[in-house]
């Protein structure tokens, strides 16, 4: 049932390209411009050493994809609230956390998506994954999980407001939380007061973990503390998310 | 066994009651309309009863089972069709009775089959691979009780399910529940239309403001109001001066909407000569005059001193359905 519940998510996505777009199209214009734009930023010295600005981004495009497959499914879950399907679901004989466990899988799924169309582009432009099929693998792994994570935040947030113009409204945060962290620039050439934000936040750690086996192959630590990072993000989703069902029974 | 049961139920948000302390009960195999004005209470005690919504106080019973204590095995017993027809545009019909199945606990086989059976029986075959955003709102109506017939409940929940319909999609739902019912299925209904209640119910409940104010079959609420009323619409003269005159012959009922005036009379159409020689006699002329014979919305006004037609009235009103 949490697979019907997440078929009916993604094909939920699908059909409603307002949800679809900033989950490619947006990221996929960000990267095009930046690497346009910025190609010749890897002859800093102390940029990571790449083969391309092109691969250096891959991870922080799927990353930014990633974060806004988890608003996008906020929204339509607060959409779901608004229009009265979420009592349709509550009034059926499952588990009510399987309702919040559908949406997730739905937004994992488009986390995956996401990993496999930048994955594609890179290897379009001609942009060598280091880590090889496994380090694809550990990227596309982890870029699900970390949609997972957020997906559980957005659903939290939606169960706790019911509203869609709310969690929509949490966009820019999306982005704020984006720009400060790795995702878009290395860490080693980061100013402050944002590299200390960035070394903090769990972002980061993340964006390294999908970096690492694209730009240089798979480490064992880096992959730890991104594993680690979407651990808690997962288990921080998960108790607001049960929460904020909790309240939304009680207050009906 | 009864259906429902339902004993000093109440819920309240903050400092309000929205349902103070209501007692019902519903056997099995019965039609329960469930009447009230808009804000009565009808759909927060639905959602109690369906388990959306917890109770503050009391408790409630469906199909045996503790609608606090055992929410779960209430869900697997009963249908719901709530206010507003809860379906994503975006899916299909077909795609959600699947769906609905899939979360009754249907096998795929099954819920396939059930789901052409039942869109079938709604005569919504055609429409079935549509998004249900292209649908009127009829279809949708139609589509939402199928939905909650997927698993065959024993209690089926319609929360004002003819609410918004044309008169022909509303008596196509009302053949539907009185089918429904010959099968077996317990219907607790709510709604704000008295024909509907009147026309469906084997028991009404009359609610207002929270609280149930009257409770029987509808023709024993009716004989309990007893006597009949004139309606008297005037052509020309004061309403406060007729109704003078007319309260000297029965007790004033409370005025619908200034312009008529509304008086008991103890011998029905015997006591028509009477009110319009008294009338004519006062100067006071008379465009038509009606005896009505007591109504639901009698009982309401009995019970609460104000009419439930009235509200509907300012809701827009309440379409007569074709015979």
């Amino acid at each position: 049932m949490v697979g019907a519940l997440g078929a009916r998510s993604i094909r939920q996505t699908f059909r409603r390209p307002q949800l679809l777009a900033p989950i490619v199209v947006f990221p996929t214009l960000l990267l095009a411009i930046q690497t346009g734009g910025a190609g010749a930023s890897i002859e800093l010295p102390g940029f990571p050493p790449v083969h391309s600005f092109l691969q250096f981004m891959l991870a922080g495009s799927m990353m930014q994809s990633m974060m806004l497959a988890g608003n996008s499914g906020g929204i339509a879950f607060a959409v779901d609230i608004e229009m009265g399907f979420t009592d349709r679901l509550f009034a059926a004989p499952i588990p009510r956390f399987a309702i919040v466990l559908g949406r997730l899988a739905g937004t994992a799924a488009l986390g995956l998506f996401a990993a496999l169309w930048f994955l594609a582009i890179g290897l379009v432009f001609g942009t060598p994954i280091e880590g090889g099929v496994p380090g694809a693998l550990l990227a596309m792994a982890l870029v699900t999980a970390s949609a997972l994570a957020v997906g559980g935040i957005g659903a939290a947030i939606a169960l706790r407001t019911g509203s869609a113009s709310v969690v929509q409204g949490l966009f820019p945060l999306v982005l704020v939380v984006l720009f400060l962290s790795s995702a878009f620039f290395p860490l080693e050439l980061m100013i402050e007061p944002a590299k200390t934000i960035a070394e903090y936040n769990p972002l980061s750690f993340i964006v390294e973990g999908v970096r690492g086996p694209i730009i240089s192959g798979i480490d064992a630590t880096q992959t730890l503390e991104a594993v680690a990072a979407i651990a808690g993000v997962v288990a921080l989703g998960l108790v607001l998310s049960a929460r904020a069902l909790r309240h939304r029974l009680r207050v009906g | 066994m009864q259906a429902i049961t339902v004993e000093g139920l109440e819920r309240a948000f903050g400092d309000v009651l929205a349902v103070q302390g209501i007692d019902l009960t519903v056997a099995e195999g019965e039609i329960y309309g469930f009447l009230g004005p808009n804000g009565a209470g009808k759909t927060t005690t639905v959602r109690m009863l369906t388990t959306l919504l917890l109770p503050t106080g009391g408790r409630a019973g469906v199909a045996g089972h503790d609608v606090v204590a055992e929410a779960r095995q209430v869900r697997a017993s009963i249908g719901v069709a709530l206010q507003e027809a809860a379906l994503d545009p975006l899916m299909t019909g077909r795609e959600l009775i699947r769906l609905q199945a899939t979360l009754q606990g249907l096998p795929p086989a099954a819920g396939r089959e059930r789901a052409d059976s039942l869109l079938e029986r709604v005569d919504l075959t055609g429409a079935a691979d549509r998004r249900v955003g292209t649908y009127s709102g009829g279809m949708k109506r139609r589509l939402d009780l199928a939905a909650a017939l997927v698993h065959e409940p024993s209690v089926l929940f319609l929360d004002e399910p003819t609410t918004g319909l044309d008169p022909v999609s509303r008596k196509t739902i009302w053949e539907e529940v009185r089918a429904l019912n010959e099968d077996g299925t317990t219907v607790f209904l709510t709604t704000q239309y008295l024909e509907e209640a009147d026309q469906l119910a084997d028991n009404v409940g009359i609610i207002d403001r929270g609280r149930i104010v009257a409770e029987g079959t509808p023709e024993s609420l009716k004989d309990e109001i007893g006597d009949p009323h004139v309606e008297l619409l005037l052509a020309e003269g004061s309403v406060a001066e007729a109704e003078r005159v007319c309260a000297e012959i029965g007790r004033l009922l409370p005025p619908k909407d200034g312009k008529r005036v509304l008086v008991e009379v103890e011998n029905g159409a015997a006591d028509i000569p009477r009110v319009v020689r008294a009338l004519d006699e006062a100067g006071i002329g008379v465009e038509s005059l009606e005896l009505v014979r007591p109504t639901l919305d009698d009982v309401f006004v009995d019970k609460t001193g104000h009419h439930l037609e009235k509200e509907e009235s300012e809701d827009g009103g309440e379409e007569p359905v074709p015979a």
